[in-house]
C-alpha cells in the first residue's frame, strides 16, 4: 500500500497527490511514468510522474478524472493509500543542454512539464511554457510552472485567461514572430500533441511528445501500448513514452486509444448505477 | 508378477459442451479409488527409468510406493524434497515427453499416469491444509528477481538453506506465467497462490510492484548488502508478425489477451475493472501451448467460433497433445498449412478478416523437416473480427540493458554457465530468461541449480549460511 501524504484540488476534476513511494522516487527522472492500481480487483492505469522528492521518498501525480478508475483514484483522501504503485517506468526524457525550449501542456499534461522545466532551468536552458485549457477555471499549475520558466503563456478556448485560442495558436504566434526555438516538448491529449507536431514540422523544429496509449502491464510484456513511430512498431512503455513527434503515427494512436470506448462507458454506467462503490 | 492393467485410468473431465463456456477446471482429478488403482499399476522397478525423465528427479517410485501403502502425506513429503510446486507440475508438465515416456510399462502398455498421481497427492494434502510453522532464516541476504517458477524455486531452495531471501516481482502478483499466462481452467489461480504461500512459509519475503533494472537496479541490490542476485525474469516479450494490419483494433498478442483475462480478471468485467473484447469469430495464429490457451479462452469469453491458423502441418504443432485434444473436443477449428498474409480493415480501423495463403509441404530440408511452401494463387480471406498472435516470446530486455557487463545472446537470452552463473560476479540467472520460452519444470530445475551454485560459491568465499 502506498500512502497519500497530501492531496490538492487543481480543478473540480483534476487532483494532485503526493504519494509515499520510495522505490519510485529514488530513481525517477523527468519523462517517466508509473502504474497504479487503486483497489482490488482494479485496472492498472499509467500516470506520469509529475514531480519527485528523493529525500522524502515521495512522488507527485496529477490525475484528471475521465472514467471509472481515475474517479476512484480522485476520491481517495489524505491518509488513505493506493493499492499498487510501480515505477519509474519508461525511458527518461533526453533533455537539451543548451538553447531555447518551448514546453507545451494541455489537460493533465501540464503537470509532467514541472520536472522537465526544473531540469532545464538547472542547465541554463531558456524555457518558455505554453499551457491551455477550456476556460480560466481549468487552467492548472500556472504559478508553479511559471516559477520554473523564463516566460509563461496561457491560452483558453473562451479567452477568459490569456490568449483566446489553443496552445498551438500561441506556438504559431511565437514562430510567426521569428522567435528562435530549438526544441519543443509537448504533453497532453494525443490530438493536441499531433497539432503541435504539425505546427513545428514546416520549420523542422525538433519536437518531443509523450504518447499515452492504453497500457496493461507497463513492462513490455503485452504490446497493448504499441505505437507506430517512423514506420516501426514500438512499445511506449519500454521504448517510450517520449518519441519524435514528427515520426509518430497519431491517427493510428488516436484510434487505438478509443478501442475500449464502449466498455469504458459500460463500466462507468454499471458503477454509477450501483452508487459509485469504493 | 501380478497381472498389469494395460490401460491407465482416465481422469474425469468436465463435459466439453459445458466447459467451453466456463472457467472451471477442465480436468477434475482422480478420486481416491482411481488413484489407488492407478498407483497399483506401478511395478516398483529396481531401476526406475521414469525418474531419469524428470528434470528435477522427483522420487517417483518412492511416492507411488507410499500411495500404494495408503500414505499420501508421506508421498507428498517425498515429492516436496525435489519439487516445491507439485500441484502445478501435476497439471502442466509435459509428462508424455518426460517421466511417462520412459516408464517401463510404456514399452507394452500405457505408462503409469505419473502426472495425475502427482496432482492427486498435492491436491489431497492442500485440501487437508499444510501445517508448516513459518520459518525465519537468519543467514546472509540473497535477492531473487522475478516470481515465476524459476524465481520461486530459487527462492524456496535458498530459504531452505537458511538464507534471508527477498523476491522482487514487477507485477502486482507473483507467479509469472502461472498467473498471467496459463488460464484458470487449466491451472486454478488458488492453487498457484497456495503454492506461493508454501514458499513464503519458508521465510521468503515477497516484494511486488518492483521492476528491477528500473528501481532498484541489480547494482543497487549488491551495494545494499545482498550477497548474490538470481535473475528469473522469464521471456515475456511478445513477437509480432510484421504484416499489414497488425495494429488494427481487434488484434492482440496472446500475452495481452491472456493477461487481461487471467491476471486482470477481464472475464468478470464489468464487476472487475479491466475489459477485454472478443468478437464473434476469432483466429489465433500459432500452434503452441499459448495458442491453445488463447483459443480456448476466446470461446470462454464469448466467441461464437474460434480457430487455430498455423502455417505448418499437425506434426509440427508444439502444443501438448492433451491440450490439442481438449481444444478439438471444445469445438475449436484447425486450419493447418495456412499462412497469414495481412489483416484486413473494415474501414473504421477494426479487423474485418484475415487474408491467408494455403501452403503445401515441400521437399525435406537438411533437418529432415518438410518446409511449407505457398500454393500459387491460393489467397483467400477468413472472415474473422479478432486476431490473436501466439508467435512466441523472447526475454525482456529491461534488466539486461540496465546491468553493465552482463553477457546476453543476440536473441536476448542471458548467457550463463551450466550452473547458472552469468558473466557478472554474484549474478546468476535461469529459466526462460536464459533458455527462451520453455517449460515450467525446466525453469524450476534451473532455479534450483542456481540456488545450489549460489550456496556453493558463497561458501567458497566464506559467506554462506554458517560459513
Ligand atoms: C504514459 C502515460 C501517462 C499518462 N499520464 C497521465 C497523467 O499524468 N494524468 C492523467 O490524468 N492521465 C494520464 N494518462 C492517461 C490515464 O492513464 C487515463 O486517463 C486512464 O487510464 C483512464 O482510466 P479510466 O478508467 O479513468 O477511464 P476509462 O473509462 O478507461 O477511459 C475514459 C476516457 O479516457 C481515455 N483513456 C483511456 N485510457 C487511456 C489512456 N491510457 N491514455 C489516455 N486516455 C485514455 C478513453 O479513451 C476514454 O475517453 C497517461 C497515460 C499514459 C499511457
Ligand atoms: C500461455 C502459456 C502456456 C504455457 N503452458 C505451459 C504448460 O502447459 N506446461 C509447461 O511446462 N510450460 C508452459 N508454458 C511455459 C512456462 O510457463 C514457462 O516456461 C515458465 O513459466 C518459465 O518460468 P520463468 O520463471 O523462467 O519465467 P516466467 O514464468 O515468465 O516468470 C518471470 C517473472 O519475472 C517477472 N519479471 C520480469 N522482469 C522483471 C523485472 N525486471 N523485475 C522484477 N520482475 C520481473 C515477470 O513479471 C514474471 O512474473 C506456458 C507458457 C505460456 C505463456
Ligand atoms: S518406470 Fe513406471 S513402473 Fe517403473 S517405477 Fe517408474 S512409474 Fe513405476
Ligand atoms: S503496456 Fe504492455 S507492453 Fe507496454
Amino acid at each position: 500500500m502506498f500512502k497519500i501524504l497530501h492531496k490538492r484540488l487543481l480543478t473540480g476534476v483534476t487532483k494532485l497527490f503526493v504519494v509515499e513511494a520510495p522505490l519510485v522516487a529514488r530513481r525517477a527522472q523527468p519523462g517517466q511514468f508509473l502504474i497504479v492500481r487503486v483497489r482490488e480487483p482494479g485496472e492498472r492505469i499509467p500516470l506520469t510522474i509529475a514531480d519527485y522528492d528523493r529525500s522524502a521518498g515521495t512522488v507527485t501525480i496529477v490525475v484528471q478524472e475521465v472514467g471509472k478508475t481515475t474517479r476512484l483514484l480522485g476520491a481517495l483522501e489524505e491518509g488513505e493509500a493506493i493499492l499498487d504503485v510501480v515505477g519509474p517506468l519508461g525511458r527518461p526524457a533526453e533533455l537539451p543542454e543548451t538553447g531555447r525550449v518551448v514546453l507545451v501542456g494541455g489537460g493533465f499534461g501540464v503537470a509532467p512539464l514541472l520536472p522537465k522545466a526544473r531540469a532545464l532551468k538547472e542547465r541554463g536552458v531558456h524555457v518558455t511554457s505554453v499551457i491551455g485549457a477550456r476556460n480560466a477555471d481549468l487552467v492548472i499549475l500556472e504559478e508553479e510552472l511559471g516559477a520554473r520558466s523564463d516566460r509563461m503563456l496561457v491560452a483558453t478556448d473562451d479567452g477568459s485567461r490569456g490568449r483566446k485560442g489553443l496552445v498551438t495558436d500561441v506556438l504559431r504566434d511565437l514562430l510567426d514572430a521569428g522567435e528562435v526555438v530549438d526544441e519543443v516538448i509537448a504533453i497532453g491529449p494525443m490530438i493536441m500533441m499531433q497539432a503541435v507536431a504539425e505546427a513545428t514540422r514546416p520549420a523542422g523544429i525538433r519536437t518531443l511528445v509523450s504518447v499515452n496509449p492504453i497500457m496493461v502491464d507497463g513492462t513490455g510484456m503485452c504490446g497493448a501500448c504499441r505505437v507506430t513511430v517512423g514506420g516501426q512498431t514500438r512499445f511506449a512503455c519500454v521504448d517510450g513514452p517520449i518519441f519524435d513527434g514528427h515520426a509518430v503515427d497519431f491517427a493510428e494512436a488516436i484510434r487505438r486509444g478509443r478501442m475500449y470506448r464502449a466498455e469504458e462507458q459500460e463500466a462507468l454506467r454499471v458503477w454509477e448505477a450501483a452508487g459509485c462503490p469504493r | 508378477m501380478p497381472k498389469i492393467r494395460p490401460e491407465r485410468l482416465t481422469m474425469p473431465v468436465q463435459d466439453p459442451k459445458e466447459r467451453r463456456r466456463n472457467f472451471r477446471e477442465v480436468a477434475l482429478g482422480f478420486t481416491p479409488e482411481l488413484a489407488r488403482e492407478e498407483a497399483e499399476r506401478c511395478i516398483q522397478c529396481k531401476n526406475p527409468f521414469c525418474e531419469d525423465g524428470c528434470p528435477v528427479h522427483v522420487p517417483i517410485r518412492e511416492f507411488i510406493d507410499l500411495l500404494q501403502r495408503d500414505d499420501p502425506q508421506g508421498a507428498l513429503a517425498a515429492i516436496l524434497r525435489t519439487n516445491a510446486l507439485p500441484a502445478v507440475c501435476g497439471r502442466v508438465c509435459p509428462q508424455e515427453d518426460q517421466c511417462e515416456k520412459l516408464c517401463v510399462l510404456a514399452k507394452r502398455y500405457q505408462p503409469v499416469a505419473i502426472g495425475r498421481l502427482e496432482r492427486y497427492v498435492a491436491d489431497l494434502a492442500r485440501d487437508a491444509g499444510r501445517a508448516v510453522a513459518p520459518r525465519r532464516p537468519r543467514g546472509p541476504r540473497v535477492a531473487v528477481v522475478g516470481g515465476g517458477p524459476a524465481g520461486l524455486t530459487a527462492a524456496g531452495t535458498l530459504a531452505g538453506f537458511g538464507y534471508r531471501v527477498t523476491l522482487f516481482e514487477a507485477l502486482h502478483t507473483v507467479g509469472g506465467v502461472l498467473m498471467y499466462g496459463i488460464p484458470e481452467f487449466r491451472l486454478p489461480k488458488d492453487i498457484v497462490r497456495a503454492e506461493v504461500e508454501g514458499i513464503q512459509a519458508l521465510g521468503v519475503e515477497i516484494r511486488t510492484d518492483a521492476v528491477v533494472g528500473q528501481s532498484p537496479t541489480v547494482d543497487e541490490l549488491l551495494e545494499e548488502g545482498y550477497e548474490a542476485v538470481f535473475l528469473g525474469t522469464g521471456a515475456g516479450l511478445p513477437r509480432f508478425l510484421h504484416i499489414p494490419g497488425e495494429n488494427l483494433d481487434g488484434v492482440y498478442s496472446a500475452n495481452e489477451f491472456l493477461t487481461r483475462v487471467n491476471l486482470m480478471g477481464a472475464w468478470r468485467f464489468p464487476e472487475w475493472d479491466t475489459p477485454v473484447r472478443v468478437g464473434r469469430r476469432v483466429a489465433v495464429i500459432g500452434a503452441g501451448n499459448t495458442a491453445m490457451d488463447a483459443v480456448r479462452t476466446a470461446l470462454r469469453v464469448g466467441a461464437e467460433e474460434a480457430m487455430i491458423v498455423y502455417r505448418r502441418s499437425p506434426a509440427e504443432m508444439t502444443a501438448r497433445h492433451e491440450e490439442y485434444e481438449h481444444a478439438v473436443e471444445e469445438g475449436v477449428q484447425f486450419r493447418f498449412l495456412t499462412n497469414p498474409q495481412r489483416i484486413l480493415d473494415d474501414g473504421e480501423g477494426r479487423v474485418r478478416g484475415l487474408e491467408v495463403l494455403t501452403m503445401e509441404l515441400g521437399e525435406p530440408d537438411r533437418s529432415g523437416r518438410c518446409r511449407p511452401v505457398p500454393v500459387a494463387g491460393s489467397e483467400h480471406v477468413l472472415a474473422v473480427d479478432t486476431v490473436i498472435l501466439a508467435l512466441g516470446t523472447s526475454p525482456n530486455p529491461v534488466v539486461s540493458r540496465s546491468l553493465e557487463g552482463l553477457e546476453v545472446a543476440e536473441w536476448g537470452g542471458i548467457r550463463t554457465d551450466e550452473h547458472g552463473a552469468t558473466s557478472r560476479l554474484r549474478v546468476y540467472a535461469g529459466g526462460d530468461a536464459v533458455t527462451g520460452a520453455a517449460t515450467v519444470i525446466l525453469a524450476m530445475g534451473a532455479g534450483k541449480r542456481a540456488a545450489q551454485a549460489i550456496h556453493r560459491d558463497l561458501a567458497q568465499r566464506g559467506e554462506a549460511v554458517g560459513g
